[in-house]
């Protein structure tokens, strides 16, 4: 099989020794106990595909399919074989042989469309109600709507992000008699990109000079922006009332990684361009994203689909290293003023999802920050780091394995007894939610950063 | 005329279900290797996942009715090619039969079927206090049962002994699908023949086993690590030498040497001293006041033998001591594509003779050649990094490999310490046990499999054709 996406993990597939390690860490080897679900089958259906010893098939194709893309696998890896870049690759050529499986089909048609997803979104929520039944966290079915009859699906808010909240959010100042952004305090860390400042602790207004005029973007993704839009206005309120003016670009559009997930390689790239051209073209100190998955994109996907074109490879490169997560961007970049926290009593914990850990290393900064909201007990999950099963449109195509997955995680989430799942990534919370429901569990599940938004209006 | 394969896969589809056979090709793939480099790849007919005894002896009375050899796989982690097809037939997983049935603190043993993972016993033993020793590379993934049928070493070996030490009983499924019962729950057991020893490491060549009584310990309550390097592999083997003569028996005794080291040191920048020929990563372990004493007769010798020494004063140190060791196969795994990694195992006392042949055949063959090992119990691991889409290369390794084993065997030592024999050495077996021991061995197989059914062309050599010298496996 001679495919360019193939060829381009080639190294990739000769560099797996066959060891078995990974047998040890993937979700889903470990509720099915089969070869071709283990990173290391996986490894070995690529080299049979590009050698030629396989021909793409609806069998292969859901073999490809059937991977959360969780990178355990890549991270325990003794010999760093990026089991996810393979698959990936594999899902292009069984795209281009015109193999997708129907929900990944159903994404690529919507996700790229931003009117038909924005419209799509719009009236879903209004027709919902004839279609679900109502319950506690979210919609299940009242008749087979192609979504497997056990799905819940979030109820979706009647309006999303864009029509609660203007392009530009100006940074708000500090409330009266509350000191201005400085340091000290229970800093979530010292940040490295910070000046210190000359202001003593308590001095009111003005803020540090770099807060002050600092203007950063905001990437929704399409998660915050339609499902769950309190996690964007709740990033907006935490960066503005933090200091910095946040500019929301109304021409974004989905990250594009269910695409990439997909195979859809040239859709992909065409998406990449347009918010390339789009960030690249504001004048900001940061892009925000709020999702790792859609981070993910940002740093490492966009530059190399792009990493051959002459004209934004190396804008995509610049964009790249100006994107942080939330999480990490209120860590270590600009960081959080502690006094803007209001006392929360909660317990929560913190399920990491996997492309924010293990894809983009942010791991300890939104623990950090969940330990600095005075009134807050973290109690750590068992396996933080696990994946919970969800893994953007995989649940759809294989909700039974998924079901399997998610439910070593609600356990070990039962088990610490937290009010507050706090995870972020909308995917992983849809799946959680849904659990969640099955269950009649209590716990809630929240974006890091509406906790913190809570706690900065708890502030005020 | 070939089995009537449709039958027989409809046969096994309705004693075990459906979903516990395995027949889609792209599956199947996926069962024609295991850990071992560089072997044909020969896919199954189909798969079977049974999760009781009884499943398996019908599986097994299928296979002997309808003529299908059948391949007992645990965790596919072998290095010998053990569980790989070599001729189509069935495979059959045991990783579905994965229960502990019963932990004894009482008589220190534990009863598991063969699909248990080694770690998972040991979680499950923890709280008692108890611990099963046996600890190969692999005790996050491998199975009870292929680490009985390999007869499993690991990296404590020279104090705790190997896999056949800890196992008191099994219950085994024979070729014909009868079930049959060895050993038990006592530490003595002299009835008829130890056919628990016949059946541990017997490579899945004799009867499937699906149950092991196997032995616990109590868990040691101190230990102390220590890092000791040398400026000449003489001085790293008189240490050792010294050390197992002062009567001190270390729980690890591991030795990297200078290609490990560096390669080591520049992937995973673990404080090793660059510039060492070789390294010893020494751990005592036991009850707090003798732990402390064999520390420091061990520091004694490491300094009388000219090494240099770093002890780890907390858990942290440590820590980061078994990190470097661990990250010694890793780092030359990744230096290139293809990592061949042998076995050769000498009487302790001949180590340094081993290390220095070792790099006169890399010298020979012109290949790079990292060695580190159980240098406590003798057990190297000469791990040649290469590429198997080089066949020009390959073939000086195949050769550099067949050396390796003689050097070996001139020292009075074996094929394999502990990654058994399966496929890849069978034909050098004449060598080590000589005509009448495989004779033996055959004898042994005949008596037990007469109709070569179970993990077929495994083990032992094919017989000799005239004129020919053994050398028959195109692997
Ligand atoms: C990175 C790495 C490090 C390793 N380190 C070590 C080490 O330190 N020491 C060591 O000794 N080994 C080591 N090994 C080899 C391997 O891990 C062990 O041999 C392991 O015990 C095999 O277990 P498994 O479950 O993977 O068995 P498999 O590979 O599936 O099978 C091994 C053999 O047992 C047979 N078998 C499996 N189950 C049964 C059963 N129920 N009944 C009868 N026969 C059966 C198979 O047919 C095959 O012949 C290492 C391997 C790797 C890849
Ligand atoms: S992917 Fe990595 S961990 Fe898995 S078998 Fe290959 S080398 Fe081993
Ligand atoms: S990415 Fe996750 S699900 Fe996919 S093979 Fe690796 S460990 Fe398994």
């Amino acid at each position: 099989m001679n495919h360019p996406a193939l060829a381009a993990v080639a190294e990739d597939i000769a560099r797996c020794m066959r060891c078995g390690n990974c047998q040890a860490v993937c979700p889903l080897y470990s509720v099915t106990l089969r070869e071709s679900m283990v990173a290391r089958g996986k490894v070995h259906l690529g080299e049979a595909l590009l050698r030629g010893d396989v021909e793409a098939s609806r069998v292969l194709a859901d073999r490809f399919d059937a991977c959360l893309t969780c990178l355990a696998c890549a991270a325990n890896c003794p010999c760093g074989v990026r089991v996810d870049r393979i698959v990936l690759a594999a899902r292009a050529v069984m795209a281009d042989s015109g193999l997708l499986p129907l929900p990944k089909r159903a994404a690529c048609a919507v996700m790229p469309n931003r009117p038909l997803l924005h419209a799509g979104a719009r009236l879903l929520s209004r027709v919902q109600g004839l279609v679900f039944r109502r319950r506690e966290l979210g919609m299940s079915p009242r008749f087979p709507v192609g979504l497997g009859m056990r799905r819940v699906v979030p109820s979706l808010p009647r309006a999303g992000f864009r029509e609660l909240s203007s392009e530009v959010t100006p940074a708000s100042p500090p409330a009266p008699g509350r000191p201005g952004p400085s340091q000290g305090g229970a800093a979530p860390s010292p940040a490295p990109a910070r000046a210190p400042s000359p202001a003593p602790a308590r001095a009111p207004a003005p803020a540090p000079a770099h807060a002050e005029g600092r203007i950063v973007a905001l990437f929704t993704g399409c998660l915050a922006d339609y499902v769950y839009p309190d996690v964007a206005l709740g990033a907006v309120r935490v960066l503005s009332a933090n200091g910095e003016t946040v500019v929301a670009p109304r021409g974004q559009h989905c990250c594009g990684y269910p695409i990439i997930a997909a195979g859809k390689l040239d859709l992909a790239r065409e998406m990449a361009r347009s918010h390339v051209r789009l960030f690249s073209g504001l004048d900001v100190a940061a892009v925000i994203t709020l999702c790792g998955t859609c981070g993910e994109a940002f740093i490492h996907h966009y530059p190399e689909l792009l990493a051959q074109d002459r004209e934004l490879g190396p804008a995509a490169a610049a964009l790249a290293s100006r994107a942080h997560d939330i999480s990490r961007y209120l860590h270590s970049v600009s960081s959080l003023n502690p006094a803007l926290l209001g006392p929360l009593d909660l317990a929560v914990t913190y399920h990491q999802p996997c492309h924010l850990g293990r894809g983009l290393g942010v791991e300890r900064e939104p623990v950090d920050l969940l330990r600095a909201v005075p009134g807050i007990t973290f109690i750590a999950l068992r396996h933080p780091d696990r994946c919970c099963g969800g893994s953007g449109a995989f649940a759809f195509g294989h909700y039974d394995l998924a079901d399997k997955v998610r439910r070593q995680k609600l356990a070990d989430a039962a088990e610490t007894r937290a009010d507050v799942i706090v995870t972020g990534c909308g995917s992983c919370r849809m799946h959680l939610e849904e659990g969640l429901s099955h269950t009649g569990s209590a716990q809630r599940v929240l974006h890091t950063v509406e906790v913190l938004a809570s706690s900065v209006s708890a502030g005020r | 005329m070939g089995p009537n394969l449709p039958k027989f896969i409809d046969a096994l589809k309705k004693a075990l279900g459906p979903d516990e056979v395995i027949t889609a090709r792209e599956d199947l793939l996926c069962y024609s290797y295991d850990a071992t480099p560089d072997l044909p790849r020969v896919v199954p007919v189909a798969v079977v996942t049974p999760s009781a005894t009884a499943e398996v002896q019908e599986v097994v009375r299928l296979a002997g009715r309808y003529g299908v050899p059948v391949y007992p796989r645990g965790a596919g982690t072998n290095l010998s090619g053990g569980s790989i097809p070599t001729v189509p037939g069935l495979v059959l997983s045991t990783l579905k039969m994965n229960r502990i049935l019963e932990v004894d603190p009482d008589n220190l043993l534990a009863v598991v079927q063969p699909g248990v993972v080694i770690d998972r016993l040991n979680e499950t033993v923890a709280p008692h206090g108890l611990t099963y020793p046996p600890d190969p590379g692999t005790v996050a993934t491998a199975t009870i049962g292929g680490s009985v049928a390999e007869c499993s070493g690991g990296l404590r070996g020279l104090k705790y002994g190997v896999t056949r030490d800890y196992v008191m009983g099994l219950e085994v499924v024979l070729a014909d699908g009868r079930v049959a019962r060895f050993g038990g729950r006592t530490v003595k057991n002299v009835t008829a023949y130890d056919l628990v020893r016949l059946f541990t490491g017997s490579e899945g060549t004799l009867g499937i086993i699906t149950e092991a009584t196997v032995r616990l310990i109590p868990a040691p309550a101190a230990r102390k690590t220590l890092l000791a390097a040398f400026s000449t592999l003489t001085g790293a083997g008189d240490a050792v030498r010294l050390i197992v003569r002062s009567r001190v028996v270390p729980a690890t005794l591991e030795i990297m040497d200078r290609v490990t080291i560096e390669t080591v040191e520049s992937y995973a920048r673990a404080g090793l001293p660059v510039g060492a020929e070789a390294v010893l990563l020494i751990e005592v372990d036991g009850v707090p006041e003798a732990v402390e004493r064999e520390a420091e007769t061990v520091a004694g010798i490491v300094r009388r033998c000219g090494g240099e020494l770093r002890t780890a004063a907390d858990d942290h140190e440590r820590e980061q001591l078994w990190a470097a060791r661990r990250a010694a196969l890793p780092a030359l795994a990744r230096v290139s594509p293809t990592t061949i990694l042998e076995d050769a195992t000498v009487p302790r006392s001949r180590l340094t003779d081993m290390l220095l042949a070792l790099h006169g055949i890399a010298e020979e063959y012109d290949l790079t050649i990292g060695t580190f090992g159980h240098a406590g119990d003798g057990n190297l691991h000469p791990t040649i990094l290469t590429d198997a889409r080089d066949q020009e290369e390959m073939e000086r390794v195949r050769l550099a490999v067949g050396a390796i084993f003689r050097a070996a065997l001139s020292l009075g030592g074996t094929l394999t310490g502990e990654h058994g024999i399966g496929l890849a050495k069978k034909r050098f077996l004449p060598l080590e046990m000589g005509e009448e021991g495989v004779w033996v061995v055959r004898a042994i197989k005949r008596a037990l499999d007469p109709r070569d059914l179970l993990n077929p062309g495994k083990l032992i050599p094919a017989a000799p054709a005239a004129g020919a010298d053994g050398e028959v496996d195109p692997g």
